[in-house]
């Protein structure tokens, strides 16, 4: 494995909680992992592919198609994926319909408290480009803009045949080894904190939520 | 329905729109709304309070205030309209009187910037955290400018709205007159 070790990182400022705690927090940013040796990272994908474990957001009505996803009609744990009821345990993190500001800020919360290697799934046309909501005070539009979406499946709302459809191309990105989504994260990292400190104005949480 | 605006009148100056045999409104002052809501409570049985909400009568530099009530056991409801200032937007409290009312207070507050002074809360945020514009249901407020002032929009995005999509079949599809009474 290529030591990343050397590369200098700087701390980070951790602005958001109060001066007295701030030693309690990581203050280090996340890092890249580059990929291992050639064969062990083919079989590490196909591992990886095969077990999906998920992470479901849905206060969006996009959610609404994951229960019968889920449940007995279309029985989503015959394809190896699982719910997950923490980030700690979940490599598939699924947004389930729009966005605010206030649910964004949990979303990243969410995020980065998720171990590498892990993707992002955009349900709906509200995480694509804002969908119906596009023109609201509220709604983000894009959800590249704050986290490395790996697929999204558009509609409003997309069927559970469609969020079927959009998990094999997952599975293919990931054994194509191209599902980099963390260490994209990780190497654009001060991009996408600008973006969401932008839009995020009382930001009362570490920089890095690890 | 018809005898319970009578007897009102003869307590408290207002108007009324009756607009179904069991759904009236009410025209108040703002400073007889605190005794018209505690009449209509203990003497009236309307011992419900369904929602609090406010329209911005931006034309008239007013807001106004819909105080809805609901007799649980005749199934007739009225609706209590107030009047307040726009500019100057503070209004009496009913927390008192339901307790939940402390909620629809927090987020007319949020959401209108009308000011309940004395409702448990009121300051706190309810939905939005850290705004710094004008309260967004402003009619003032031009939300879609500061959507795309703000939330980075996907380029690329077309409308089916018949004001643009009608005009490429026929040119002489009439403007709608969309956006009128619009405040910029």
């Amino acid at each position: 494995m290529k030591s990343t070790e050397n590369k200098i990182i700087h701390p980070l400022e951790n602005a958001g909680v109060p001066e007295d705690q701030r030693h309690l927090y990581c203050d280090a940013s996340p890092r890249p992992y580059p990929a291992l040796n050639k064969y062990v990272e083919r079989f590490l994908n196909w591992a990886r592919a095969n077990s999906l474990w998920i992470l479901g957001y849905g206060t969006g009505c996009g959610a609404i198609e994951l229960r019968p996803l889920l449940t007995s009609r279309f029985d989503i744990s015959q394809y190896g994926m699982n719910p997950r009821p923490t980030p700690r345990q979940s490599s598939v993190f699924i947004i389930g319909g729009y966005l605010s500001v206030k649910t964004l800020k949990r979303v990243i919360r969410s995020y980065e408290q998720m171990q590498n290697p892990k993707f992002v799934v955009g349900l709906g046309s509200c995480t694509v480009n804002g969908g119906m909501y596009w023109d609201s005070y509220n709604t983000v539009n894009r959800l590249d803009y704050y986290l490395p979406v790996d697929v999204y499946v558009a509609g409003c709302m997309p069927r559970p045949e469609a969020i079927i459809a959009g998990f094999e191309k997952l599975k293919s990105t990931i054994m194509a080894g191209q599902a980099e989504g963390a260490n994209e994260y990780a190497e654009r990292f001060d991009w996408y904190k600008s973006n969401q400190k932008k839009i995020i104005k009382d930001w009362d949480m570490p920089d890095y939520n690890w | 329905m018809n005898s319970l605006i009578k007897r009102l009148k003869m307590q408290f100056d207002v108007e009324e729109q009756t607009q179904r045999s069991n759904l009236s409104f009410i025209n108040a002052t703002a400073l007889q709304l605190p005794a018209l809501l505690t009449h209509l409570r203990d003497y009236e049985k309307y011992t419900q309070l369904i929602f609090l909400t406010a329209v911005d009568r931006i034309e008239d530099n007013q807001f106004q205030l819909t105080y809805m009530l609901a007799d649980e056991s005749s199934q007739n409801n009225i609706g209590v309209r107030v009047r307040i200032d726009r500019e100057n937007a503070v209004m009496t409290s009913i927390a008192h009187l339901w307790h939940h009312a402390r909620t629809y207070q927090q987020e007319l507050r949020e959401m209108f910037g009308i000011d309940f002074p004395g409702s448990p809360g009121v300051n706190d945020n309810f939905i939005l955290e850290g705004w710094e514009e004008i309260p967004p249901m402003r009619r003032d407020f031009d939300t879609r400018e500061y959507s795309e002032k703000t939330y980075f929009p996907r380029p690329g995005r077309s409308t089916t709205h018949p004001r643009t999509a009608m005009k490429a079949v026929d040119p002489d599809y009439p403007e709608l007159p969309l956006m009128k009474g619009r405040v910029k």
